[in-house]
């Protein structure tokens, strides 16, 4: 173990520097692309040095309204991950603290719906957002993201609160604090770091889900994903508009992402529940 | 205040019977210990009278006053857990003062109260830390002082000590006791060491398997067992039990004789055997003894006894000491 130890900090450096450029190759060329001209982002071989322009951005804004389309994003992915919390933390401290013999069974359930293709559904569930008119708003998003990320809420959430000692609730209870004090006093402040990374994670899944926003919303209530997608159908060829577009879509999810990684290693750091 | 009874308790966990029926008097001011094996029940007994479980059947007194159904913190009780259980995320201060808050007491009578408790207990200095920053002895003062603040009618304690090391529990051990006479409110202290039952309890409850074997003060039942369970369970060394002839002739199916209550024999003696092995302690020497019969007994002799393992010795039992129990394992009283 100690020979390993010893060995590897070089290896793993160098493992995870590859993977790392691997995986963000990707991003890196879309936001090269972004600021090329239409011409350079399509040539062969591909060009590294380019005279950068911003005509992208601003012919993606002319033809879709951005930042309606981001507004809608905030409000759904926000929206959904408070109702998600709002819903998860009380059935995941029920089932961790005070299971019963169906709980496990219960959650399985709760995951299994997981496994279904959600293009299975797609025709009741465009029939019912039809009949309620729902189609094309940002409620129903909400109230589909909602249902689509609560199992993964529960989840998460229940294994974090299983890791909080049991006689620290007792303790509260002892000391007079009813249900609602023990969850907002005790285990919430302990589980902090866990339910901030469940709400940044229904963020980004909420943020980044493209198969119900385009099947179910438009131009009124369409987020990000929406936006991208009505570039690169009529307009697949259009590479530097359809990167601009991407850009614009995931640059303010990045940046949440990575002010969230900060709170979340403090969060970690400050542990010690024993 | 803090008088607790049981009456008749029985409580299951889904199909499997944890306490079929217990009954017992706990009088105020009383330090009482529950002491027995892991699994006999003692500590799910603490939780019943804490309020922490429901109870099956049965009822719980306090003070007189039927509490089976009052939810635990209108019992007026306190509890000090095993692993301390601590709100890591709350200074000492706010930790010692969260019962009084849930209480709705009014902030300078809280700040008072608090700063009592921790002068008490050595925690002044330690008010802005988190327990985190603490040491396991300082924890343990912390939840025991997150206990009195509330001024209880009683204590509960779940097996305080046993994650300190040895020294520091006998230093704690002290301090309990110590508060005990400060405060002289009721306390029940549950542990699996019969040394902490029989130094600090005023009466010791010996559980096997959820049922009451024997209540008492420590020496009667050093003294008089009802059982082999506890004439075994209490005392250190354990109790010696032989069958056999040696109980026949005495009209038991077993006999128990205490390491201190067996001498040394001049000449030839009542039992002889063979040394196996011996324990020098400074004070005393435990010889391990295997007998002519084959049985194996604990010897205690003078701390400067030279015997060697291999020789032999010939013993005599003090014979008023000798305790008898029939074939189902009660005492036998003449």
């Amino acid at each position: 173990m100690t020979g390993s130890e010893k060995r590897s900090p070089l290896l793993v450096a160098v493992l995870g520097w590859g993977v790392a450029l691997i995986m963000f190759f990707p991003i890196f060329w879309m936001a090269l692309a972004a600021f090329k001209h239409e011409i350079d982002a399509v040539a062969t071989p591909p060009k590294l040095f380019f005279e950068p322009t911003l005509e992208n951005f601003a012919a993606v804004q002319e033809r879709a309204d951005y930042f309606r389309h981001m507004w809608n994003s905030v409000v759904v992915s926000l929206g959904s991950t408070a109702l998600v919390l709002a819903l998860a933390i009380p059935a995941a401290y029920v089932s961790a603290f005070f299971p019963t013999k169906k709980t496990t069974d219960l959650l399985l359930w709760m995951l299994s719906t997981k496994m279904m293709p959600a293009v299975g559904v797609l025709v009741p569930m465009y029939l019912i957002f039809r009949d309620l008119g729902l189609l094309d708003t940002q409620m129903g998003l909400v109230g589909i993201y909602t249902l689509i990320n609560l199992p993964i809420g529960v989840w998460m959430l229940y294994s974090f609160f299983k890791e909080i000692p049991g006689e620290i609730l007792e303790a509260a209870r002892m000391d007079g604090a009813a249900p609602r004090q023990q969850l907002f006093q005790i285990l919430m402040p302990l589980a902090a770091p866990g339910i901030a990374s469940t709400a940044l994670l229904c963020t980004i899944l909420a943020w980044n889900e493209a198969f119900w926003s385009i099947n179910l919303t438009a131009v009124n209530a369409g987020p990000l994903t929406q936006f991208i997608a009505s570039f690169s159908s009529p307009e697949g060829l259009f590479w530097a508009k359809l990167s601009a577009a991407s850009l614009m879509a995931i640059a303010p999810i990045l940046l949440l992402g990575i002010l969230a990684q900060r709170q979340l290693v403090r969060g970690l750091t400050f542990g010690a529940v024993k | 205040m803090g008088s607790i009874t049981l009456r008749n308790v029985h409580k299951k966990f889904g199909g499997v019977t944890v306490i079929p029926d217990a009954s017992l008097d706990i009088r105020e001011g009383e330090f009482v210990v529950f002491v027995g094996p892991s699994g006999c029940g003692k500590s799910t007994l603490l939780r019943l009278i804490a309020g922490l479980e429901d109870l099956t059947s049965g009822t719980i007194l306090i003070d007189g006053q039927d509490v089976t159904h009052v939810p635990p913190a209108k019992r007026g009780l306190s509890m000090v857990f095993q692993s301390y259980a601590l709100y890591p995320h709350m200074t000492v201060r706010n930790n010692i003062a969260f019962p009084l808050k849930m209480a709705g007491m009014a902030t300078g009578d809280i700040e008072r109260r608090v700063s009592k408790a921790a002068a008490t207990l050595n925690l002044t200095d330690y008010l802005d830390r988190k327990p985190g920053q603490l040491s396991g002895g300082q924890r343990q003062r912390v939840a025991i002082g997150r206990a009195i603040v509330r001024e209880p009618k009683a204590f509960l304690f779940d097996e305080p000590l046993s994650n300190l090391d040895a020294a520091l529990r006998v230093n704690m051990r002290v301090e309990i006791m110590q508060l005990h006479q400060d405060v002289g409110a009721t306390m029940i202290y549950v542990t699996h060491d019969q040394v902490e039952a029989m130094t600090m309890a005023d009466r010791i409850v010996v559980l096997n398997k959820g049922n009451i074997e024997q209540v008492g003060s420590p020496l009667e039942l050093y003294a008089k067992p009802d059982s082999i369970f506890v004439a075994g369970f209490i005392g250190s060394p354990k109790m010696n039990f032989l069958g056999g002839d040696n109980a026949r002739s005495r009209g038991a199916a077993t006999i128990g004789i205490r390491p201190e209550h067996i001498d040394f024999a001049q000449g030839v003696g009542l039992w002889s055997g063979r040394i196996l092995l011996t324990e020098h302690l400074g004070a005393d020497t435990f010889l391990h003894v295997e007998l002519i019969t084959g049985e194996k007994i604990v010897v205690r002799a003078p701390g400067e006894f030279g015997g060697r393992p291999g020789e032999g010795v010939s013993l005599r039992p003090q014979e008023n000491r000798i305790h008898r129990f029939n074939a189902q394992g009660r005492a036998i009283r003449a």
